[in-house]
């Protein structure tokens, strides 16, 4: 089975990695239009100011849009088929995941994944490790389907 | 101010042409795929390398392909934004001319995208955002990529897997007209929805081939169009755009943003509407790309793209004739399919197309696509003087 690669922060990304250590969801929040954003730049990309903030998020989402692969990655042999996800955050930024427990695996007949994982789906956080190799170390934020839940994010 | 309207048949192809074969060469490196496709292409315009003095290429440097042809050219533009570039270079090449800056551009694409023959390696890189922000979660090439927004296309406006799955059966019908498509059977929406997964929603027969393939044309000033042995074929209306890199970043899963700017650029310095283009090709890298490309560049409201091509309104004897040379899905598909669609469009203009030529062929578009919907460019191209 082949190794996957694993990810390399830079100096601006260093506190998202740092935080999913420590199970954190660090993302950044900008002062002057109070939007979040991601991914982390030292600027905000809507109306570029340097006035920005790290925030740990909720870690609720919602399902925007994915694919569920059955031809895998190096590194991700174990886990046919997996879900790659584009979640949107509750605090507004979109993000790529991994759907975790989504009730879709090898025995799931396609026709049944709509039902299984409908856009819009309210999701929740669950750190974890992917893949086979060095990378299968590293803390990575993935998604389980969740309820929308009252209480509010770190704003 | 300038304006681009006032480039209206400031430029004309001349010149174009593809490899001999675009199926499967083993036999065959990138380079030598380049240099047949770009002598095909002079020999068509009646020039030889000599001629040439602008040059424009991605994949390959431009260095690397004036290196192997045995030329300098005065001109260059390496422009690389995915499958669209040649598209991108084409308009490029239409502003240096005017410019002065150069008077006869060649514009190469060669790809040995599935033998993998004198291919510059590429390595992922872990540090840049798709590395640290994409990569880790097991994406695997365009597959996995291009096709994340679709099921929210398909959650927004209803469209289906037998939509999407039609895109393929229509587009086959064209292929079966010419004789040098790679896959020329007739094949049903059923087919195609019981082909093998690959990342649903798309199988096997979602996504276009894998193939080795050239392909060159030859741009020079308008003025000159007429001092070349084909019939000319002018360059109306031109637009590029590019709107993100990961896909990730797309703004609005539903549509794209890219197509839609650069559409909407060339439909205004051609002065023409999507209602009056006779004929399109619109880069099918999978079956949703065409649905997008429909949809942004407005030959339908957004939604309506499915339906349109379900009810084969595309294939042969359909109102808007789309990939009539059977596409990236059936035609050719290298990795940067884009020169394959420009090559068509003169083909179709010049009245070339054999079997699969439409009647009276006016006005006809090129929509090209770079990386996960990140680049887009429009060619709206003409033979009426
Ligand atoms: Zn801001």
């Amino acid at each position: 089975m082949a190794e996957r690669l694993m990810p390399e922060p830079t100096p601006e990304s260093a506190e998202f990695w740092a935080g999913l250590r420590r199970r954190e969801l660090r993302i950044q929040r900008c002062r002057a239009c109070e939007r979040w954003y991601f991914y982390p730049r030292p600027f905000c990309p809507r109306c570029w100011s340097t006035d920005v903030q790290w925030r740990t998020a909720s870690g609720r989402a919602t399902l925007e849009s994915y694919v569920v692969c059955y031809r895998p990655a190096p590194g991700f042999e174990d886990c046919v088929p997996y879900v790659i996800a584009v979640v949107t955050l509750a605090e507004g930024p979109r993000m790529m995941s991994n759907i975790v427990a989504s009730g879709v695996d090898a025995g799931t007949p396609p026709e049944h994944i709509p039902q299984l994982l409908p856009a819009g789906l309210p999701l929740e956080v669950d750190f974890g490790k992917r893949g086979i190799g060095t990378g299968a170390a590293l803390e990575l934020p993935l998604f389980r389907p969740g309820t929308p839940r009252a209480q509010g994010a770190d704003r | 101010m300038s304006d681009s309207r006032a480039m209206r048949r400031a430029a004309a192809i001349v010149g174009a042409a593809e490899t001999a074969r675009v199926d499967v060469q083993p036999d065959r490196s990138e380079l030598s795929l380049h240099a047949e496709a770009a002598l095909a292409a002079l020999a068509d315009a009646g020039l030889s390398p000599a001629d040439v003095d602008g040059l424009a290429t991605a994949g390959p440097r431009p260095s690397q392909i004036a290196e192997y042809l045995g030329i300098v050219p005065r001109w260059v533009d390496g422009t690389a934004v995915g499958g669209c570039s040649f598209l991108v270079h084409v308009g490029h090449a239409a502003a240096a001319i005017a410019a002065g800056y150069a008077s006869t551009v060649l514009i190469t694409h060669g790809e040995s995208g599935r033998s993998r023959v004198g291919v510059e390696r590429r390595v992922p890189s872990p540090a840049t955002p798709w590395g640290q922000f994409e990569m880790p979660y097991g994406v695997y090439g365009p597959p996995t990529m291009f096709s994340l927004p679709v099921v929210r296309h398909m959650a927004r406006y209803g469209s289906t897997e037998e939509q999407f799955a039609a895109v393929a059966v229509a587009t086959r019908r064209w292929a079966a007209l010419n004789p040098k498509a790679t896959m020329r059977t007739p094949i049903s929406v059923e087919d195609v929805l019981t082909s093998r997964l690959i990342a649903w929603p798309l199988r096997l027969l979602n996504c276009c081939l894998v193939t080795d393939a050239g392909g060159a044309v030859v741009v020079v000033g308008g003025e000159r169009a007429r001092d070349f042995p084909r019939p000319p074929v002018w360059l109306l209306g031109r637009g590029e755009a590019v709107a993100h890199q990961n896909v990730s970043q797309m703004a609005d899963f539903s549509g794209s943003e890219a197509y839609r700017v650069a559409g909407g650029e060339a439909f205004r310095m051609a002065g023409v509407g999507p209602a009056e283009i006779d004929h399109a090709m619109l880069y099918d890298a999978f079956t949703h790309t065409p649905v997008y490309m429909l949809e942004a560049l407005g030959f339908v409201e957004p939604g309506d793209g499915g339906p349109f091509f379900a009810e084969m309104r595309t294939a042969p004897g359909g109102e808007l004739p789309v990939n009539t040379n059977g596409g990236g899905l059936s035609h050719t598909h290298t990795g940067m399919y884009g020169m394959f669609a420009i090559v068509e469009s003169v083909v179709q203009l010049r009245g070339d197309g054999g079997a699969r030529q439409i009647e009276g062929v006016e006005l006809s578009l090129a929509h090209g696509a770079g990386g996960m919907f990140a680049a887009g460019a429009t060619l709206i191209l003409t033979n009426q003087p």
